[in-house]
């Protein structure tokens, strides 16, 4: 999905080791003719640094992003809701595997990214730390989260790092398809009857904090970060996504009778940016610092899962281990 | 016509209800891989409920398939006793996924040639799918039974607490004589004994052992269920069912 609109990023620190500036100068130039770095290519400290930050809080995301969605799996209303849905938290694992690895090939291993999850030292996308109370918050997730992550996503993909980039490509086609079932989704319920409608509506005023803050502070309040940019490891500013995303989809919610529950929701249309009220910038704090309704539920569910398949992983790396190839 | 019948319900409700617990994996497994290899062979499960369901929609006129997966009575389902069981630890489930998929790949193996022609074509099919959940079963039965001290013994005592159940997927319905003849389905009889032949050698492979003594635990057929089913049950309707029934979900 998911992949959390907004990154934290490290501070900078004052001793950052001091790369070689020949070096340097030839690394930006490469990205400035639009090259992508590689593994095993030349690249500063601080942008392996910050690419693997990324890419993990990205993996972790999507790992727990499987979470709220997932319980309602057992609960999707007929086969067709079901059978969808198991594959699209399935797609999220995979998004999930697929960004551990890119992550692994700038030194960082899958299992210490996961420890770093479960300890609380790395961090994920802020709005799996709201419940999903009912279907209609499944239908919200599916289409609107997943937009926020599209814009995202897509603008990440044409960043400089490779691997990264790639598996960017392939989650985004795979993103495409979540949207349309969470939209379709979204529509039966909007359409549907007046209790669908009513639950749905309900879902979104509890979602729409949530939302606007997935792509994180504005930038006037948010560290500016030039040297990301023009290291592509940052594509997009936190404004200029969150008015993309209000640009596309705010008139796919209103057309179908569901409102939003800011007043001051409007486009000017002389700047071409979206106006809306504070959306609480001081909650968003908090619940990233740990303050929110389900931080402590997510990271207990994943802890048990550690804790109960570490008998398997243990077996799965006896070295004494007899039988290592499938009976194909 | 009522033999095909209760044929088709038995294979589906085990479908159904087993891809649901296999659902439950989802987001939860052991590593990764093994999640998401739970999520897909629950989406092959379940789609095979559904296709089960639908050739009794069209063939029989039964109700649509969300009705007779969502909305039937604990008692009105057919599905062995095995598959409701609760998920508990990953040995569990991977123990039941290998006694379980190796039965269902023969049962649909055995049906591919059955005189039935809708549930030949489509156990063609689905024989080709489920003969990647029988290898994952193998493959993984094989490493954790051969690994560790725990494992091998998880892997043991997860095997001698479904056993008895196995042995209920082979329950014989009243309708076996008349399958045999039609040559609809050679009977739970044939398909217990291949099923024997072919998990005896894997389970001595993952160095383990089929308990000496069996009682297989019947019922499940007829609608006798334990008490991990209604809860499983009601979950799965508790959407659906809060709209009057046909509501577009």
């Amino acid at each position: 999905m998911y992949g959390g609109g907004y990154i934290q990023e490290e501070k900078q620190e004052a001793t950052s080791p001091i790369d070689d500036s020949q070096k340097l100068a030839e690394f930006e130039a490469r990205i400035d003719r639009g090259e992508k770095i590689e593994p095993h290519d030349w690249m500063p400290a601080d942008y392996r640094k910050q690419l693997i930050r990324m890419i993990e809080q990205h993996a972790h995301s999507e790992v727990i992003g499987a979470l709220p969605e997932g319980t309602w799996i057992t609960r999707a209303p007929g086969f067709r809701r079901k059978l969808a849905l198991i594959a699209k938290v399935q797609d999220e694992i995979g998004h999930a595997h697929l960004l551990y690895s890119a992550a692994e090939t700038l030194g960082k291993s899958r299992e210490q990214m996961i420890n770093d999850l479960l300890t609380g030292k790395s961090k994920y996308s802020n709005v799996f730390n709201y419940p999903a109370k009912t279907w209609a918050d499944v239908t919200v997730i599916g289409f609107l989260i997943d937009a926020g992550a599209i814009v995202n996503q897509v603008a990440n993909s044409k960043g400089s790092y490779g691997p990264y980039c790639r598996a960017l490509e392939r989650i985004c086609y795979e993103e495409s398809f979540h949207l349309k079932q969470g939209h379709d989704a979204f529509i039966t319920l909007a359409t549907g009857t007046k209790a669908q409608h009513d639950m749905l509506q309900d879902a979104l005023n509890r979602w729409w904090k949530p939302i606007m803050h997935f792509h994180g502070p504005p930038d006037k309040i948010s560290e500016h970060t030039a040297k990301l940019m023009r290291w592509k490891v940052k594509m997009a500013t936190n404004d200029d996504m969150r008015n993309q995303f209000l640009d596309m989809y705010v008139p796919k919610i209103l057309e179908i009778g569901i409102t939003i529950p800011d007043p001051n929701l409007k486009k000017n249309e002389a700047t071409g940016q979206w106006e809306f009220s504070d959306p609480d910038w001081d909650e968003f704090k908090r619940v990233i610092n740990g303050d929110g309704p389900c931080n402590a539920e997510r990271l207990a569910v994943r802890q048990y899962v550690e804790e109960h398949g570490k008998w398997v992983r243990t077996a799965m790396m006896n070295p004494n281990q007899k039988v290592v190839i499938p009976f194909a | 016509m009522e033999a095909i019948k209760n044929l088709l319900f038995r294979m589906a409700d085990d479908e159904l209800i087993y891809g649901h617990r296999m659902s439950e994996w989802t987001g939860m497994g052991p590593i990764m891989e093994e999640d998401i290899a739970y999520s897909s062979m629950a989406q092959d499960k379940i789609g095979h409920a559904l296709a089960n369901y639908s050739i009794l929609e069209k063939e029989f006129q039964t109700a649509i398939p969300d009705k007779l997966a969502f909305f039937r009575k604990e008692n009105e389902l057919m599905n062995s006793q095995l598959v409701e069981l609760s998920n508990h630890e990953y040995d569990f489930s991977l123990v039941r996924h290998f006694l379980f998929d190796h039965a269902d790949f023969i049962r649909y193996e055995m049906l591919s040639t059955s005189s039935f022609v809708p549930l030949a074509q489509l156990s063609k099919k689905i024989k080709g799918e489920l003969k990647y959940h029988v290898l994952h079963a193998d493959t993984w039965l094989t490493r954790l039974g051969n690994a560790t001290e725990e494992s091998h013994a998880r892997m043991q005592s997860a095997l001698n607490e479904l056993w008895n159940y196995a042995l209920g997927i082979f329950e014989p319905s009243d309708y076996e004589a008349q399958l045999i003849a039609e040559k609809i389905f050679d009977g739970e009889k044939v398909l217990q004994r291949k099923w024997m032949e072919k998990i005896s050698p894997i389970i001595e492979k993952a160095n383990l052992k089929i308990p000496s003594s069996s009682t297989p635990v019947y019922g499940g057929r007829k609608g006798y269920h334990t008490d991990q089913l209604q809860p499983l049950l009601t979950e799965m309707a508790e959407v659906i069912s809060s709209e009057a029934e046909g509501t577009e979900w």
